[in-house]
């Protein structure tokens, strides 16, 4: 007897709202650059992301004032996004090339450097001022 | 296939990769086939070094926990654990009991959703894009644990030597026990769609077929091993994190499917008990969470001296969800480690393709292939070469193969 179990779940699914998330539109629009330009200029809406989860690690922000030019930060970074600049004293993050692990953030002693929720990051230029942090 | 005599009798070669779909890394295979048949099967790995050791061996350890998660984009947490594990033998660190049993959840749900994630993979493979869809939709809610636990879906951070980078709530608790309530409501399901199919049942038993004797001579691993009855487990011969306080067996093939046979269908039932197994062991750990720090050191800048100041070698072992994998670290006073190695666990798998393969047909190759849990890489093509002259089955042949071999089934 040919047996076809998934059958009674896949006739379910015709009656069900579908679980992914259609974001940023509904519909692929046929560019997504141009679809983005007209949510710009406020003639197309964009479909809500997913919220992100608690303590998410999204682009880092830094707190120059408190800095203290430690560069504990740069002891522990893996993949070499921070930079020491020496006439400042100060650093600067290179977006482009964190890799969001957060473990600058848990060594600088003067709780400088922090994660936000803004994901949305990607760009053409690696060096745009979005992708430089200092 | 077309009924041509003359062209069955002659043997030819059909090389497939070295980037190819169900492969995880990319490998070479040549197959010597006569008609559909593989006559015989040779496959060449070592095609693809991304030196991710070779930048560890210029990193501390605590930057190389960051690397090791991007090994796999699936095993994060095996690669991580494993590094951390063998650092913290040679410096002698010794993890908090709360870290170990975040460990321990964290390593279980990375294993569901692994094992979701391959089960979804097979269904695709068998040409059933239905189950592919449902089995990944399944799937979100262990990813969506995941992130919530560590905040991230894939590349985690939640490692760190010497413990774990975040605790786990009150809350965070209640989130993991209503998952697992939905994994539990979903098991008996997840069964029969799998293993009650008589498409899957026909395409998957008695194929693929590797003996209990050459999975041990071969050195299989994990699942495939366990698969052709081979009871043997990381988590149970040499319990590490929490396991050693847990009740872990080594899941093999029950005798209501006719015991252990090491075929693809043996497989396809040990990955889908052990998602039920996963979700035993979380709850187990639940259930015994011990209150504590998840930090054996807390201050980083102290750890860093520390590590610096370690010297030994050590090997980290854990039962990643395709099977055992291994990390052997040296260190030597110095920042860096002067060596360190991976072994991963598909590597140990691979050499089982070679019985796996012999005397079936070229359809059944992607699911045999995938059957090792090899991860999904990247879309190339095969290129057939017959008598000189060469052309080209891309990855969609194969599937189309595959899916009408599906459908001569379903049709008798
Ligand atoms: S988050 Fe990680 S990768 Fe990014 S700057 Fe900090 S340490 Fe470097
Ligand atoms: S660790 Fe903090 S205080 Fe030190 S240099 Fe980095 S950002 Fe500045």
């Amino acid at each position: 007897m040919v047996r076809l179990p998934m059958m009674t779940e896949l006739l379910r699914q015709l009656f069900k709202k579908p679980a992914t998330n259609a974001f940023p539109a509904r519909y692929l629009p046929p560019s997504v650059t141009t679809f983005l330009h007209k949510v710009a200029l406020g003639e197309a809406a964009i479909n809500p992301p997913m919220p992100v989860p608690p303590k998410f690690r999204g682009k880092i922000t830094y707190d120059r004032e408190s800095c203290i030019g430690c560069q504990l930060c740069l002891k522990v970074c893996p993949a070499h996004a921070i930079e020491f600049l020496p006439t400042t004293k100060r650093v600067r993050i290179y977006v482009a090339q964190c890799i969001f692990c957060s473990q600058c953030n848990d060594i600088c002693p003067k709780d400088c450097l922090h994660m936000t929720d803004e994901f949305l990051l990607a760009t053409e230029n690696r060096f745009a001022d979005c992708q430089i942090v200092e | 296939m077309n009924g041509d005599t003359t062209k069955k009798s002659t043997p030819y070669t059909v090389p497939i990769g070295p980037v190819h779909p169900a492969l995880k890394e990319p490998v070479m295979f040549n197959f010597l086939m006569e008609g559909e048949v593989v006559k015989s099967v040779d496959f060449a790995p070592g095609n693809v070094h991304r030196g991710i050791e070779w930048m560890g061996m210029r990193r501390n350890p605590v930057q190389i926990v960051h690397l090791t998660d991007r090994i796999c984009g699936i095993c994060g947490i095996v690669h991580s654990l494993s590094f951390a594990r063998a650092v913290e033998q040679i410096a002698e660190i010794e993890v908090p009991p709360r870290a170990d049993y975040i460990r321990t959840i964290l390593h279980e749900l990375e294993r569901m959703q692994s094992h979701l994630l391959w089960a979804g993979v097979a269904a695709h493979e068998l040409g059933f894009d239905s189950l592919l869809f449902l089995t990944w939709r399944v799937r979100e809610q262990s990813m969506d644990l995941i992130e919530n636990l560590t905040g991230n879906r894939v590349n985690y951070g939640i490692v760190q030597i010497g413990g774990v980078r975040r605790d786990i709530s009150n809350d965070q608790i209640l989130l993991i026990e209503q998952g697992l309530a939905y994994y539990r409501g979903l098991l008996d399901q997840m069964k029969t769609v799998f293993l009650d199919d008589s498409t899957i049942r026909m395409r998957c038993r008695g194929h693929g077929l590797l003996s209990y004797r050459d999975a041990q001579l071969l050195c299989a691993i994990g699942p495939t091993a366990r698969a052709s009855g081979l009871a043997m487990d990381v988590r149970h011969d040499y319990p590490y994190c929490a396991y050693g306080d847990l009740d872990v067996q080594p899941v093999l093939p029950p005798q209501e499917f006719g015991g252990p046979q090491g075929d693809v269908y043996d497989r396809i039932i040990v990955r889908l008990l052990e998602i039920a197994q996963s979700i035993d062991i979380i709850q187990q750990c639940l259930d015994s969470m011990p209150a504590g720090e998840v930090l054996w050191e807390k201050k980083l800048p102290k750890l860093l001296s520390i590590l610096k100041k370690a010297h030994g070698e050590a090997i980290g072992r854990v039962e990643a969800p395709r099977g055992e994998c291994m990390h052997y670290v040296r260190m030597d006073g110095n920042d860096a480690p002067a060596t360190w190695k991976v072994k991963a666990s598909t590597y140990s798998n691979l050499m089982s393709w070679i019985p796996m393969l012999k005397g079936e047909q070229l359809a059944d190759v992607p699911i045999i292939v995938a059957s090792i849990d090899p991860c999904m890489s990247c879309t190339d093509r095969v290129t057939i070469i017959r008598n000189g002259s060469a052309d080209d089955l891309t990855k969609e042949d194969l599937t189309q193969l595959s899916r009408e071999k599906t459908r001569r089934f379903s049709r008798c």
